[in-house]
């Protein structure tokens, strides 16, 4: 049963077309990672994933729900905001550059989604939270504010702050590009821990190495459609598309 | 390059330790300029002092018209007034700046009217304005389940608080708007990936972040609101100002009174640069300095 089912979604920025019809399956428990060369839509694609951007045309359906829409006697009515919101609440978000509240310690960031989004009483909300920043090995910095922290540890707690909304699907857009390349490891463990404990995960990166170790499925893209899909063995030892060759090449 | 070599050597002789040159004495640089400026900004003071001690004031009257009752109830008035006006213009400006950044293009349009007006217009023109709705409606009523007389519902203490709080409101319209401007677009994103309402974003997430740019400008406001409310004195609303004059008309020892209401303005303005203070401490928190 796929938990993630896009169809032929499209978008455009004005006149520019971004996404160009792209088609991606992912089954509960999968790691699949987007990899191609910027602007080839990976990001704008997960983004499009938990409606963060609306999309122009085709469907994306997230266990079973179509994002953004309900089903009414066979129609998709378009959601409001407000009910768009609940929809989002499963679907965990990781950003490049972390995005986090900085005027909460990374405890409250953490705690924050279950005691206003979730309703959670505000002392098991930060039991929980306390308990997630241990599983990213950030038990010792609960109570300190996000600038006090190194970007690899920040990303951390934003890990942590999307777990915290218990989703079925963690996204997770350049999460290492915004890093000093000695801090991408300890974010990369955590995401290695995170895809072992069977999360469903949508990585966009350009960490090839990564996606070798975890990914069940890499899905190579360039101007805004999947040019190869497969298996790490296959679509990054031994591609298929000239595209893809030349991208490898560049970056390996 | 013939040059260049030359140079070298002689600097190398030069480090190579002249005992004279280890002996040399530092001369600190002397800062006339600031010894002559600061004699002449002192001289000046000491003059305004002397003219003023010499001036033809009771000074020992002052401490009695500083706690005159009278004064105190102009006290009361001036500060309950101008919190008002500013409790009002901050809400009335959160709603205008959200209109203003709203989707519906009408309630954009109403907006930027509502700033244009308001802003637009003299405060003692406005507080003009209010005192005087009686002569152009007899009565207010709303939709028939409340009417009252204009001039009974809008005394000078009502007139004061539209003309000085709409106006005010304008201001702050613009100031919450930079404020929520100011705060990155990630902010929103992180908040909605979470499953955030709008409305829980901005009670959450924007406003707490924005407070940090709008708090010292609103402090700015406030202290001018405070001022400001000396214009109802006009109305023969009793605030500072006309309690002095009221005073004084019994007296005449207008100066005497008048200096009475300034120590009154310095020492509520003063509480109030305090408060701002402190509210900006607490809203800098999480910002690295």
């Amino acid at each position: 049963m796929s938990l993630v089912r896009a169809v032929g979604v499209r978008k455009s920025f004005g006149h520019t077309e971004v996404l160009r019809g792209v088609d991606l399956t992912v089954d509960a428990g999968q790691v699949v990672c987007l990899l191609g060369p910027s602007g080839a839509g990976k990001s704008t694609f997960l983004r499009c994933v938990n409606h963060l951007e609306t999309i122009d045309a085709g469907r994306i359906w997230v266990d079973g729900q179509a994002v953004g829409f309900t089903t009414r006697g066979g129609k998709l009515f378009e959601l409001r905001e407000r009910e768009v919101a609940r929809q989002r609440r499963g679907i965990g978000m990781v950003f490049q550059r972390f995005n986090l509240f900085p005027h909460r310690t990374a405890v409250e960031n953490v705690a924050e989604g279950p005691v206003h989004v979730l309703r959670t009483s505000r002392k098991q909300a930060l039991e929980e939270a306390r308990a997630l920043l241990d599983r990213v090995g950030l038990a010792d910095k609960a109570g300190s504010y996000p600038h006090q922290l190194s970007g690899g540890q920040q990303q951390r707690v934003a890990i942590a702050r999307a777990l915290a909304m218990r989703p079925k699907l963690m996204l997770f857009d350049e999460p290492t590009s915004a890093l000093d390349p000695e801090l991408v490891g300890e974010v990369l463990d955590v995401m290695v821990d995170l895809a072992r404990d069977g999360m469903t995960m949508i990585v966009v990166t350009h960490e090839v190495g990564f996606a070798r170790q975890v990914a069940d499925s890499v899905v190579f893209m360039v101007d805004g459609a999947v040019v190869e899909a497969g298996v790490p063995e296959q679509v990054l030892d031994n591609p298929r598309q000239q595209r893809t060759q030349q991208f490898l090449a560049k970056v390996l | 390059m013939d040059s260049d070599t030359a140079q070298g050597g002689t600097e190398g002789d030069l480090a190579k330790g002249d005992t004279a040159q280890d002996e040399l004495v530092v001369v600190p640089l002397r800062h006339w300029g600031r010894w002559v400026g600061g004699a002449v900004i002192l001289g000046v003071l000491g003059a305004l002092g002397w003219a003023l001690a010499d001036a033809k004031i009771d000074y020992a009257a002052v401490p009695g018209f500083f706690t005159h009752d009278i004064m105190l109830r102009g006290l009361v008035n001036t500060v309950v007034l101008a919190l008002a006006a500013q409790a009002g213009a901050i809400v009335l400006g959160v709603v205008i700046a959200l209109l203003r950044r709203s989707a519906n293009p009408v309630a954009r349009w109403f907006a930027a009217g509502y700033v244009w007006l308001f802003r637009g217009l003299p405060v003692l023109l406005q507080i003009l304005l209010w005192f005087n709705l009686a002569l152009v409606f007899e009565n207010i009523s709303v939709f028939g389940l409340f009417e009252e007389k204009t001039n009974v519902l809008v005394t000078a203490f009502v007139a004061a608080l539209l003309g000085l709080g709409l106006n005010e409101s304008a201001y702050m319209a613009e100031i919450v708007r930079a404020g929520l401007n100011s705060v990155d677009h990630g902010q929103v994103e992180a908040a909605k990936a979470i499953g955030m309402t709008p409305a829980t974003t901005l009670r959450r997430v924007v406003l707490p972040q924005a407070m940090r740019v709008i708090i010292p400008p609103t402090g700015n406001n406030f202290i001018n609101m405070l001022k400001g409310t000396s214009m109802a004195s006009v109305i023969g609303f009793l605030e500072l100002i006309h309690a002095a004059n009221n005073i004084a008309s019994r007296n005449l020892q207008i100066m005497e009174t008048l200096l009475a209401a300034a120590a009154w303005y310095m020492v509520v303005v003063s509480v109030a640069s305090v408060g701002q203070h402190f509210l900006e401490r607490y809203y800098g928190r999480g910002v690295a300095r």
